[in-house]
């Protein structure tokens, strides 16, 4: 038994927190999501060369090979940062080649993936509001030449970094996946409150789709594939709470009032000590819920909705908190707190909320 | 990661489960004399004081092994693995690091053999969480201390042969965590006195205790004079894996989720309530992170890692599902969710009743929310002291 860390994972979480504290602190964070695409090229490129973006692809499509408990140092630390590069969507859009691709699109797209030249995300609902395959309304016509689509699919993350799309649809009724260059559809990035989460609505326009680039998807990858981004959502949810708390909690100790730290005061300790609470217990779950994505499949939905069901409130709650706390300088712009209460509204929904988590757990608990 | 426990760790699960088909008779089949064989037969496994060291009479047990011999009693809802609670959590770990050869050949093997009862003598009417700050006094004359002054809130007092007993040997101190002493103190010694109060459950398991003259032999000291703090808070430093707790945490669950399926409310199937059913999914998460937090804390500990205060957090879990658990089945059954063994209307024999007025035994004592959040803020997150 062993609920914990190896050396080399350890040594990982290392590497991303170096890399992350060189190459995308805060600073750097503020400037790459003024622009209008949050990409930094060479940043994603040492990501790729350390082996990051390939960590879950076999070594026979130019992977590390590893599994997702792995993946998931990453992802902490990362979020720890609020790195704004699409490097979740990458990592999900990945999963879905690997569950949905063919032998040959496997070998055609994983290497140039895992190696930073394709940069992918995935696009599943069109009720972005509805977990469910009937959320995939956008159609394609069968034709002599292959698949034509028109239509927009709403809301597609990281859309404007990325070189392809991979598009939930459906054909003759039935659901399929389909991967689509970003440069053969038109894009209007959306506004969101969480400019490190950035998305776009993504048009086409009687886009022919060769079937050499149509995947097949079921219901049950489908729910596969939520349940993944949910596991890749709360790990960077875990590494962004921390932050949060951390720096609420050194704030609590300088700030001075009425002759004390603020932190002496138990109103303030107390909701420190609740918050650190809850980012534990939600932490725990979702290390659970990584182990079981490779070690034991069938506990995925289960162990999941622990750790999204726990988290979504949790994480929103110490987002208000950790600005709340630090009174009027963590609603100023200048001040980093506010980013992190952003992502916590970002986070809340984004592949199930907590009602929908928490049904799912009573369902499964045999209710 | 993995969960996979090694062929001994196996080979040892099988072995608890062995014996408890073979020797736990289902609780309408206990007869008088079933506790007292049910002792002597965990004794003679060596699994009372399993952790304790071999050469104090203990089995030198694993870490792991230990959770999986609480995990395994918990689900079997065996009776404790010693008649002394107090004496195997806190009096027994004390001695054997801070006793005297004397006493440790006295005391220990009469805790591991249930002959002894002890309570703990650390509150007072007026320092409950501050226990530093203890008033009751001891004089140290030539062969024996003279103590005077009262203690409160001291479970199983009322049936305890012995008592761990915290005084003040010097009052004119720096810090109010030096003076204190350590004292150990048969209960029929002359000037006790052992008052029980009764609790709002109707339960007269807690005392109060005064001392009026008791004279205490110098070989009952435990530790040095003024060192008695030093050896609490190690004592209550010897914190064990909360697996045990978890496993009756998710029968709990389990009776509530049964509850539920045949309980109607306003009219429909209270399974059908969407507000019934979440309630039911934040307490199965909350008690699956217990579980969790304590497999990780676990694991640190097996690697050798000194844990800091992280115990607290599931400390504070528990807290909460306690009182909630027990009230949601109380609000979900309307009026009869109240009434109390015996009576025609109780529900489920009245234990849910009894449970919401129970949980002050395990969310006060060891320490109450508030304090388990200073512990927190203070030792984790480094939050500057009150």
């Amino acid at each position: 038994m062993n609920f914990g860390f190896s050396e080399e994972q350890n040594l990982l979480r290392e590497q991303v927190l170096r890399l992350m504290h060189e190459h995308c602190p805060m600073p750097r964070v503020r400037e790459l999501i003024a622009s209008d695409n949050p990409f930094a090229a060479q940043l994603w490129q040492q990501m790729a060369d350390l082996g990051w973006l390939g960590l879950i692809t076999p070594q026979e499509y130019g992977g590390v090979g590893l599994k997702w408990v792995d993946v998931t140092v990453v992802l902490e630390e990362t979020g720890r940062g609020l790195c704004p590069l699409p490097f979740a969507s990458h990592l999900l859009a990945t999963a879905t080649v690997l569950r949905c691709g063919s032998p040959s699109q496997r070998s055609r797209w994983l290497p140039a993936m895992a190696a930073g030249h394709a940069v992918c995300t995935l696009a599943l609902c069109d009720d972005g509001n509805w977990l469910h395959p009937d959320a995939v309304t956008l159609t394609g016509q069968r034709t002599t030449d292959g698949v034509r689509i028109s239509g927009t699919k709403p809301l597609v993350g990281d859309a404007k970094a990325c070189d392809y799309l991979i598009v939930a649809l459906r054909i003759d009724g039935k659901l399929a996946l389909a991967g689509v260059a970003t440069d053969s559809v038109s894009l209007t990035a959306a506004n969101g409150l969480d400019a490190t989460k950035p998305a776009a609505d993504v048009h086409f326009d009687n886009l022919l789709i060769s079937d050499d680039d149509l995947l097949p998807l079921d219901d049950a990858d489908f729910h596969y594939l939520c349940d993944l981004g949910a596991v890749i959502t709360t790990a960077e949810m875990v590494g962004a709470a921390e932050a949060a708390l951390q720096m609420t909690s050194e704030y609590a100790k300088e700030r001075i009032q009425f002759g004390k730290p603020i932190g002496q005061y138990q109103g303030v300790k107390h909701r420190l000590a609740d918050m650190f609470v809850d980012i534990e217990s939600f932490k725990s779950l979702l290390y659970y819920a990584a182990w079981t994505v490779d070690d034991a499949p069938d506990e995925l939905p289960k162990a999941i909705s622990y750790a999204k069901g726990y988290a979504a409130d949790a994480f929103a709650q110490v987002g208000i908190d950790a600005v709340g706390l630090h009174g009027a300088i963590g609603f100023t712009a200048e001040y980093d707190v506010q980013m992190y209460l952003k992502r916590s509204k970002w986070a809340r929904p984004a592949y199930g909320d907590s009602d929908y988590h928490l049904e799912r757990v009573a369902t499964l608990g045999g209710m | 990661m993995d969960f996979e426990l090694t062929e001994t760790e196996q080979a040892f699960r099988e072995e608890v489960r062995n014996f408890l088909e073979e020797h736990l008779p289902p609780k309408d089949q206990r007869g008088p004399g079933f506790l007292g064989s049910w002792l002597e037969k965990v004794r003679e496994r060596g699994w009372v004081g399993f952790s304790w060291p071999a050469e104090f009479g203990g089995s030198d047990g694993g870490l792991i092994e230990q959770a999986i011999l609480k995990e395994e009693m918990a689900l079997a809802k065996a009776p404790p693995l010693g008649s002394s609670f107090m004496g195997l959590a806190w009096v027994g770990p004390g001695i054997m690091r801070y006793g005297t050869q004397e006493q440790k050949q006295r005391f220990i093997p009469d805790i591991l053999d249930s002959k002894v009862i002890w309570c703990t003598g650390y509150s007072e009417p007026n320092h409950g969480s501050d226990l530093a700050a203890i008033q009751c006094k001891a004089v140290k004359t030539v062969d024996h201390y003279l103590v005077n002054g009262q203690k409160i809130w001291t479970s199983g007092a009322p049936w305890a042969q012995w008592i761990i007993l915290l005084v003040r040997t010097q009052f004119d101190v720096e810090v109010k965590h030096q003076g204190i002493t350590c004292l150990l103190v048969p209960m029929d010694s002359p000037g006790i006195e052992v008052r029980p109060i009764e609790n709002m459950a109707g339960d007269r398991h807690f005392a109060e205790i005064f001392f009026t003259d008791v004279k205490v032999p110098i070989e009952n000291r435990l530790g040095e004079e003024g060192d008695g703090w030093q050896v609490t808070v190690s004592a209550l430093a010897n914190e064990r894996s909360s697996i045990g707790e978890v496993t009756q945490m998710f029968e709990t669950l389990d009776r509530l989720k049964t509850l539920v399926k045949q309980t109607t409310r306003q009219g429909k199937p209270a399974s059908e309530d969407p507000l019934v059913l979440r309630r039911l999914a934040v307490f199965e998460t909350r008690i699956a992170a217990m579980k969790y937090n304590g497999l990780r804390y676990l694991t640190r500990q097996i690697k050798g890692e000194p844990l800091s205060s992280e115990t607290s957090v599931n400390k504070l879990l528990r807290a909460s599902l306690e009182i909630e658990m027990a009230d949601f089945a109380i609000e979900l059954s309307g009026p009869a969710g109240l009434e109390l063994r015996g009576s025609d209307h109780a529900v489920d024999g009245g234990s849910w009743a009894k449970s919401s007025l129970n949980w002050p035994n395990v969310v006060i004592g060891g320490g109450t929310p508030n304090i388990q959040r200073n512990i927190i803020s203070e030792r984790i997150l480094g939050q500057p002291k009150d």
